[in-house]
């Protein structure tokens, strides 16, 4: 298998079979929350992309070359929440300042991607993540890792806010109306997305 | 000897100790120290001029986020203010010195609004005056309890009294009493509505403060089924004898149901007086004074009884106009009109 066929795997894995929303269960603050609207729901994507890529790259090096190196991967967590964190900050400031409509849409959501678990569900995974043959990450797939799962993690996002935004003119009974139905919309993705667990790549 | 080698392994131990601590220290120190250098370097980079006034709103704001403005919080109704134009007369607990501030502030005129406060239209849901379906033995909030089979309550209007709209009143002005029912308290009520939003069977609504006679009912029920299923036995019945007798066409009967548009009403009581079920409450029942015109001050500009509702003021043009105390309802209205201030409620 080449490194393209190694890709195709690691995106499959990313996206559809260990989504991580769908199958790690992480993250799931944003994707009941954000998943109102479309525009907002994309925004949101965006935004999870660019952190998980950044952090999936930022977190690889401090492991590598600060903890590994120093034989202190007990401060992993730490470290990486750090990270994530002042990332996020980073993140924030800029779409404050070039796309105030977005920073309005993500409202309350956006700080709380520093929370978010995905984001450090993905850095830390990273750093056990191996192939099939035993090799551990590189750099390079660390970083490619992080981007495939927030791509899976916008994919579902959308998925979910495009089913919500049609619910709306559902006739539903009132108990059921909002957030029941989301959350059972949900379970019933959860079960689609468990169909994807048998494939073999 | 062994002394000397105890105390080596003392200094080994010691050094050892330090340097396990420091590296960690050092690691997550700097890291913390490079990205809040980073964070304040791009802080400035990327600084966003933020109006001085939203900031300024902000700090005369009660800030208790009740959402009685229809924005979410606080500083969303100071941005909304400053940069969609919004109304500045919406914060209903910061009343009007809250207003007069903001508008200050943003240099606008300060428009009163209104102070309404929250009514209950239900005479039921206490524990002596209520006819219980069956006994409610779930989670103890109207929102659960309205799901089983229409609540516990028999009427399907009527109050519950599990106390959703105390439980969420941000202000504690809504107090329970000996009997159970619940009482607003008229100052600290700041007409937020965050019980009107909390009530299953929406019998609260906001009305302004000075209204003083409410139907206590929202029974839509067909009149001798109200009748039978209310404990208080206070329920509107549809008979439209309020409606008739109101001097100001201020109460509508729809679904044998009667509701006062308060904003015609005069505070007169008179339906109250008609009502068969007195479901109809009046505070100010044997309070009512009656008008009075005072002989010297009177110079017959026939403004009171243009405006009494009553026809109880008569007279000629620039001639003394007399009351006639046995038609007179009291309702101020004249008092309120006359320019010379010559009627005197006695």
């Amino acid at each position: 298998m080449g490194y393209l066929g190694k890709l195709f795997f690691m995106a499959m894995t990313a996206v559809f079979i260990n989504n991580y929303v769908l199958s790690r269960f992480l993250g799931l603050c944003p994707y009941l929350g954000v998943s109102k609207k479309l525009d907002s729901a994309f925004g949101m994507g965006m935004a999870v992309i660019f952190v998980m890529t950044m952090a999936s790259a930022f977190t690889y090096l401090i492991n590598t070359y600060l903890l590994v190196a120093y034989n202190l991967q007990y401060l992993q967590t730490i470290a990486f929440i750090l990270t994530i964190a002042a990332l996020v900050q980073f993140v924030e400031m800029v779409i404050q300042k070039n796309a105030p409509s977005l920073y309005k849409a993500l409202g309350v959501y956006l700080p709380l991607i520093t929370t978010n678990c995905a984001v450090l569900g993905v850095a830390i995974l990273n750093t056990k993540a191996t192939w099939n043959d035993g090799t551990a990450y590189t750099f390079i797939d660390a970083v490619l890792n992080g981007f495939l799962s927030g791509i899976g993690f916008t994919l579902v996002l959308l998925l979910m806010a495009g089913i919500r935004e049609r619910l709306e003119y559902a006739d539903l009974p009132v108990n059921m109306k909002g957030m029941p139905i989301g959350l059972i919309l949900a379970g019933v993705m959860a079960l689609a997305f468990y169909g994807f667990m048998g494939f073999k790549i | 000897m062994n002394i000397m080698s105890l105390t080596l392994l003392a200094a080994n131990a010691e050094a050892f100790q330090i340097s396990s601590v420091t590296i960690p220290i050092i690691i997550v120190g700097g890291l913390g120290l490079i990205f809040g250098l980073v964070l304040a370097f791009a802080s400035k980079v990327f600084h966003v001029v933020v109006d001085p006034r939203v900031e300024q709103i902000m700090t005369v704001l009660p800030g208790a986020n009740c959402g009685a403005c229809g924005m979410p919080g606080c500083g969303g109704y100071a941005d909304a203010i400053v940069h969609n134009d919004m109304d500045i007369n919406l914060c209903a607990p910061g009343g009007a010195s809250v207003m007069a501030h903001i508008a200050s502030i943003m240099g606008k005129e300060a428009v009163a609004s209104q102070k309404k406060i929250a009514v209950y239209h239900c005479s039921s849901g206490g524990y002596k005056n209520t006819n219980w379906k069956y006994h409610y033995e779930g989670i103890t909030s109207c929102k659960s309890a309205v799901n089983i089979a229409d609540g516990p309550n028999a009427c399907r209007w009527g109050c519950m009294g599990f106390n959703d709209c105390v439980k969420v009143c941000p202000f504690d002005a809504i107090t329970v009493d000996e009997f159970g029912m619940r009482c607003v308290d008229k100052e600290k009520c700041t007409g937020c509505g965050a019980c009107v939003k909390a009530c299953p069977r929406g019998i609260i609504m906001l009305v302004p403060e000075n209204r003083n006679v409410f139907v206590r009912c929202s029974s839509k029920d067909k009149g001798v089924v109200a009748r039978v299923l209310c404990g208080s036995s206070h329920s509107c019945i549809g008979c439209g004898l309020c409606a008739k007798k109101c001097p100001t066409q201020a109460i509508t009967v729809s679904g044998n149901l009667a509701r006062i548009d308060y904003s015609k009403c005069i505070n007169c009581g008179q339906c109250a007086t008609v009502c068969p079920t007195k479901a109809i409450e009046d505070q100010l029942s044997g309070k009512r004074k009656k008008a009075h015109i005072i002989p010297e001050g009177c110079i017959g500009c026939t403004i009171c009884a243009k405006n009494c509702p009553v026809q109880a003021i008569t007279g000629e043009v620039k001639k003394l106009h007399v009351v006639d105390q046995e038609i007179c309802i009291g309702c101020g209205l004249c008092a309120e009109k006359c320019p010379k201030k010559t009627i005197e409620m006695v």
